[in-house]
């Protein structure tokens, strides 16, 4: 039986919402009420990041949601003798208490695997790990398995690469094996680059030795002995935990010399990324660890696992992918290949954002639906509003509208729709999200990003952005969405490596299923999502208004005009339409309206 | 380069192991020491690793993370993540640039604060949020608390 303490998250998220300050409120709260023997344990984040931060107590598994330093005393109370559950505190679904961690739909409707350790087990803690069968996979691999037979039981598991590209991990780890080389590579690609995704980095904060244990099994099978783990320069803690990891597990004698006691050698060191989007590309990712730019090598190519790092054979895998590996040797290729679908075995992980109730991680079997995901897990988005659009994939994938909410999630599916299962980030847009801004903001990112190297990525991400811009500011013409589909094809075509490739895919994805919106931009001069500012309007309504002059007030640019106790107007040609006066006019009146297009002359 | 930035070089250089391979590690360390990339490090740092200057700079340009000009005491970093721009950053963005009388990518000319965007620093759930100096994430801004986290933090 488990014994009673209180277990707080401690990701990026949880922290900066307060956890620290919560645990250490805690642990004085507990030995005021002479508990201090109750333990107040530091884990990974649970992955529910809209409750954040989180207080779990065990056995009970009683959940606390967005506890403040100030409700310490209350919890620590609730475990004297006597001592009831703090029930405000209780997370709360339509109304009502759900006060297990278990009954929670949100985890209920979950599937578990490569999380499974993310929020119960103490990240910093080498025992903590092993106590849950850590490294338990690699010892049986040291002690028990051929290299080749670690490759055959990844080869069945099905597993695909989980940064997006969805190739083959067994096949990739194969190659390698067979490939020539006095020193070989295993490289964890923890870039993870695209906006609106934090997997990887929830991975790598709340379980980093199950990354650590998969990358080495992975040495074992291929016959490297260093690995390099590529992380973000802009997760901090999450190379401040990995540094800890590995060095305790150096200590236990999981990871340096003589592993177990089995002459199997495997060094690990932390590479920090240096901004750089592109440098998820594998080419480009080993180029920058040799001290160069991050650019990829031009084609044709070797493949990495043939010539990779220092041109030496090099396996390189997600995060996601290497934190697969343990499940696949303890519990067998069959065990992990039973969920899914034909062709896309394991779970698949997202990061689930944008305008969605339950904002946070989660992990389904692969040909779960959107709808699965989005509104049953997610609760849709918040107040009930219709949901517009689901983004899978950040600049490389494609925006789907609500009409195909059934598609499986999985690597064919989505592709198949236009979008792509992509490195974890599923953005949710409602009614207020408009799709030309989206694909322009998408674009953006790609121009800055191209590398420079491919001159139809280079200038072709410019002149796509250029036209994007014209058109959310009122300038577009007929003719542009053309242009749009013919510079998307030759960036595509005329890019060596997968940014370039994809980067007109949240274009042509737009224009595919919200063809209508770029027109209303261009024909109307309209922005019907009301975001572009050029192609919207504010406009008081005259049956509303009471005349209480507020939104004159806040307006700095002096363009509501209108005399105490009578209508107020705006003159359109002073509006900025920064926004002010809708926030200005009192809930109860509601008079300011934001319109798509220009208010007609005579209103 | 003052004396004591020198000597700070020399240090970290000391530590690192003067192949090409070190370069980016380099750059990072001096970077987290003097606060930007100066100029005159270059040369030292290319003798170091054993390539041109030019290439030094050329790596140092490359990523976005390199600064060849001084930064100000305070670097705020608003998130332009997919999440943060659809719940309102660009509107972050807006009121700290005329809150602080620089735009996007500048420094006050007192040194105190430069202000910069973030490809995403994956606390989505916090959207839309903003990062002082790397480390601290405020979350579930509007326009208006992002200005008073400045505030808090003076």
């Amino acid at each position: 039986m488990t014994t009673r303490r209180f277990l707080i998250s401690r990701g990026t998220c949880c922290v900066s919402a307060g956890a620290d300050r919560v645990a250490d409120a805690l642990e004085t709260e507990l030995r005021k009420v002479g508990l201090g023997g109750i333990q107040v344990k530091r884990v990974g984040c649970p992955g529910f990041s809209q409750l954040d931060p989180v207080v779990i107590v065990e056995p009970e598994g009683l959940l606390y949601a967005e506890v403040r330093p100030e409700d310490a005393p209350e919890l620590a109370k609730s475990l004297t003798p006597g001592g009831q559950p703090v029930e405000r505190l209780f997370y709360r679904r339509n109304g009502e208490a759900v006060p297990r961690f278990a009954d929670i739909p949100y985890y209920r409707r979950q599937d578990r695997v490569l999380m499974k350790n993310c929020g119960t087990v103490n990240p910093e803690s080498v025992e903590d790990y092993v106590e849950v069968g850590g490294y338990a996979a690699l010892r049986k691999v040291l002690t028990g398995l051929t290299q080749v037979e670690v490759v055959e039981e990844v080869k069945r598991s099905g597993l695909r690469g989980l940064g997006g590209a969805g190739f083959a991990t067994g096949r990739k780890w194969e190659s390698c094996l067979r490939a020539k080389g006095e020193h070989k590579f295993v490289i964890c690609n923890g870039d993870e680059g695209d906006p609106g995704a934090f997997v990887d980095r929830s991975l790598l904060e709340g379980d980093p030795h199950s990354v650590l244990e998969g990358m080495a099994i992975a040495g074992y099978a291929v016959g490297a002995s260093t690995g390099y783990i590529y992380v973000r320069a802009e997760y901090p803690l999450a190379v401040r935990r990995l540094r800890m990891a590995i060095e305790q597990a150096r200590d236990f004698g999981f990871l340096g010399e003589n592993i177990l006691g089995t002459g199997f050698t495997f060094n690990l060191q932390i590479f920090q990324g240096a901004g750089a989007f592109v440098c998820g590309e594998s080419t480009a990712l080993t180029q920058s660890i040799e001290g160069y730019r991050g650019m990829p090598r031009p084609l044709p190519r070797p493949r990495t696992t043939e010539a990779g790092l220092n041109a030496s054979p090099t396996v390189l895998n997600n995060v996601k992918t290497f934190a697969a590996i343990r499940w696949i040797i303890n519990e067998g290729a069959a065990w992990f290949a039973a969920r899914g679908t034909a062709r896309s075995k394991g779970t698949a992980l997202f990061s689930l954002t944008g305008k969605v109730a339950n904002c946070g991680l989660i992990e389904v079997p692969m040909g779960a639906t959107l709808r699965e995901v989005v509104c049953e897990i997610g609760g849709g988005v918040p107040g009930g509003k219709p949901i517009k659009a689901i983004q899978t994939g950040g600049p490389s994938g494609g925006c789907l509208p609500a009409n195909l909410l059934d598609t499986p999630v999985d690597f064919d599916s989505l592709a198949a729709v236009g979008s792509m299962m992509g490195s974890g980030g599923m953005v949710v847009m409602d009614e207020e999200t408009c799709m030309v801004d989206i694909a322009r903001y998408f674009m953006d990112f790609c121009k800055k990003e191209s590398c420079g190297q491919c001159p139809l990525c280079r200038l072709g991400t410019v002149q796509m952005l250029s036209t994007l811009t014209a058109i959310t500011e009122g300038r577009g013409k007929a003719g542009d969405i053309d242009l749009l589909l013919e510079l998307s094809e030759a960036v595509a075509r005329g890019s060596i490596c997968g940014l370039g490739q994809s980067a007109p895919n949240p274009v042509l994805s737009t224009i595919r299923h919200f063809r209508d919106e770029y027109e209303a931009h261009i024909n109307e001069r309209a922005c019907p999502a009301r975001v572009c500012k050029a192609l919207i309007s504010y406009y008081i309504s005259p049956e509303r208004c009471v005349g209480c002059g507020l939104c004159s007030k806040e307006c700095p640019v002096d363009a509501i005009r209108g005399e105490r106790r009578q209508i107020h107007v705006i003159d359109q040609d002073r509006c900025t339409r920064c926004g002010l006066c809708v926030n200005a006019c009192p809930e109860r009146f509601a008079a300011v309206e934001r319109q798509p297009g220009q208010v007609p002359a005579n209103a | 380069m003052s004396e004591e930035q020198l000597a700070r070089l020399r240090e970290i250089l000391a530590a690192h192991e003067g192949k090409r391979g070190s370069l980016i590690p380099i750059l990072q360390d001096v970077q987290s020491a003097l606060g930007y990339l100066p100029e005159a490090a270059m040369p030292h740092i290319a003798r170091h690793t054993g390539v041109s200057a030019g290439q030094v700079y050329g790596v140092a340009g490359f990523f976005a993370q390199f600064h060849l000009k001084p930064r100000g005491r305070k670097v705020v970093s608003v998130c332009k993540g997919t999440a943060c721009h659809v719940q309102g950053a660009t509107r972050v963005m807006e009121r700290l640039e005329e809150h602080l009388g620089i735009k996007e990518g500048e420094t006050t000319p007192d040194g105190e604060y430069t202000l910069e965007s973030v490809a995403c620093v994956g606390c989505c759930a916090l959207a839309p949020c903003v990062v002082v100096n790397n480390d601290d994430v405020h979350g579930r801004l509007d326009p208006h608390a992002a200005v008073a986290v400045l505030a808090k933090d003076k």
